[in-house]
């Protein structure tokens, strides 16, 4: 099973202040994701800049509102993440347990797992599929 | 935590640390058999101790030193049935600690390293190619008797055999349980890439309504890739096997129609396939043409499939391309196989008679006698050039050596459409 794990923000990761304080951190995180990778559960992931580089776009019937960053609610905001392939829940709270604290002070992380395509069943009609399909084709440019 | 859940988590950490500790164990005791003891009494005494203890901050260590102890506990048992007791204990300080420093010594090397050599092991060409996947299955993925048995359509009990016999074999020829060096290690390393990609095609070949464990065999020999990829990041052959499975992969989700019959490459909805997988193969093959392996057999394979991959409908395929790839397959890896795809590959870039000249070649070959896709193709190759009643012989050819009812139904409409 695919699983998506977002490193949750804090105040010190919201300032976008990268400095020497982090730098042993980094390290860890470094070996960290090595591990991932040798043990063939790692497929991708990114760290994120802060929410103040970010936008929103609100949506209330046929109007869109665009809100700029930064946003308030913190500890709801995501400042990273990784996606895994692995068996179960089980081991992917198993990895994220031995993951280095990926901030400075108290931190969250959240594991969400992927639907698949037989999740949608019915509601994926093939002309739904089609046009995800093209979409995500146009997304990575080919 | 209830205490199934806690027993849960432990046994996930195991899981995780399970292969590695096999490997550290297997070289210090030279015994799969035994590595494989030392690593499960390991996870018991784990779930002793961990639910009142917590898990501890580097649990890969705590269960390697508990299975270590075990493993000198053991040493000394057998010491002592041995010699008499009264010079046991006499000598069992000095020694146990003489043991003690050669067992920490052993378990200095580089982790990864260990299980490379234990992938290697399981993977030695002493040992034959079923016996192999099934060891490393067992060792590596962790599958049970039973599951492997299951995956490979096998009787329990033959598995099990397989496994206790290339264990002894592993014993009786003293493997090193080391990554091979220089002059042997392209040898060796085939034979680990064969087994993953026998394993990944055991998954492949699973129809709709199977034991769900069957296809998951595709998931595992990915992760073995992966795994591999991540420990021989400089392997370019290693890439170019992730990549072929990566991309084959890709298709699982469209290969089968609601009714669970195969669909043709050319007939499957793209917009299934998945993207993800496909991505990551081609960065994974881009990775293998970087070092220099853009010739391997693996990697041109799939280059192939990343030709179809590429091509969002099957009519933007660029055959003339895949035509030219199979031109270098089959001088890396000559199959009469691979000559029929080529000849498909040539009739769809430069048309049917293309495919005839090459096919016509090819019918000589003893190998293809009684191979239902070769008369199929050359069918195909009459039908579009408008010898009717020339591809009516070759259907019905084709659909008589097929043992797969649906294909041959299929053949025989072929037939049929000839008389039109």
């Amino acid at each position: 099973m695919r699983v998506m794990v977002f490193v949750k923000a804090t105040e010190d990761s919201e300032t976008g202040v990268i400095g020497a304080q982090h730098a042993e951190m980094f390290e860890a995180m470094g070996k960290y994701n090595e591990e991932l990778v040798k043990a063939g559960i790692m497929l991708g992931g990114d760290g994120l800049r802060p929410s103040k580089d970010g936008k929103r776009v609100a949506f209330d019937g046929p109007t869109r509102t665009v809100i700029d960053g930064p946003f308030a609610e913190t500890r709801e905001l995501v400042a990273g993440y990784w996606l895994w392939e692995v068996k179960d829940m089980d081991e992917a709270v198993a990895w994220v347990k031995r993951c280095p604290n990926p901030m400075l002070g108290p931190s969250e992380i959240e594991i969400r797992p992927l639907y698949e395509v037989e999740d949608f069943g019915e509601a994926l009609t093939p002309e739904a599929e089609e046009i995800h399909g093209r979409v995500r084709d146009q997304l990575e440019g080919r | 935590m209830a205490a199934a859940e806690t027993h849960r988590a432990i046994e996930a950490v195991f899981r995780i640390e399970r292969a590695r500790l096999i490997a550290g164990l297997a070289r210090m005791v030279r015994d799969v058999d035994r590595a494989e003891e030392l690593a499960q009494d390991a996870l018991i005494i784990a779930l002793a101790e961990w639910p009142k203890t917590g898990v501890p901050n580097n649990p890969g260590a705590w269960l390697m030193a508990a299975a270590k102890r075990r493993a000198i506990d053991g040493i000394r048992r057998d010491r002592m049935r041995e010699r008499k007791h009264e010079e046991i204990a006499r000598d069992l300080d000095d020694e146990r600690d003489a043991s003690v420093e050669t067992l920490e010594a052993t378990m200095d090397d580089d982790i990864g390293d260990e299980l490379l050599g234990l992938i290697f092991t399981a993977c030695h060409p002493v040992i034959s190619a079923e016996a192999r996947a099934a060891l490393t299955l067992r060792l590596i993925g962790g599958l049970t008797t039973d599951e492997i048995a299951r995956a490979f359509l096998s009787a329990e009990p033959t598995i099990a055999q397989r496994i206790v016999r290339a264990k002894k074999t592993i014993g009786n020829a003293a493997l090193a349980f080391e990554v091979p060096r220089e002059r042997e290690r392209a040898g060796r390393l085939a034979s680990v890439l064969e087994v993953i990609y026998l394993i990944f095609n055991e998954g492949y070949a699973a129809t709709a309504g199977e034991d769900l464990i069957r296809p998951s065999l595709c998931a595992e020999a990915q992760r073995l890739g992966r795994i591999l990829a991540g420990l021989m990041p400089d392997e370019s052959e290693v890439f170019g096997l992730l990549a072929l499975m990566e991309i084959q992969a890709s298709r699982l989700p469209a290969r089968t129609g609601p009714d669970g019959a195969l669909v043709s490459l050319t007939e499957q909805n793209r917009a299934r396939w998945d993207q993800l997988l496909i991505r990551r193969g081609l960065t994974a093959l881009a990775r293998a043409e970087a070092l220099g392996g853009a010739n391997g057999p693996y990697a041109l394979q799939a280059a192939l499939a990343a030709c179809h991959a590429r091509a969002r409908k099957a009519d933007e395929t660029d055959w003339a391309r895949i035509a030219a790839l199979y031109d270098r397959l089959r001088e890396v890896m000559p199959s009469p196989v691979v000559d029929l795809n080529r000849a498909v590959a040539y009739s769809m870039a430069f048309g049917p008679e293309a495919g005839l000249k090459l096919v016509d070649e090819l019918a000589e070959a003893t190998a293809l006698r009684n191979y239902a896709p070769l008369p199929a193709a050359k069918g195909d190759f009459l039908f579009r050039a408008g010898r009717l009643p020339e591809a009516r012989t070759q259907f019905e050819a084709a659909a008589g050596l097929t043992r797969n009812a649906r294909e041959r139904a299929f053949l025989l409409a072929r037939a049929a459409a000839c008389s039109r």
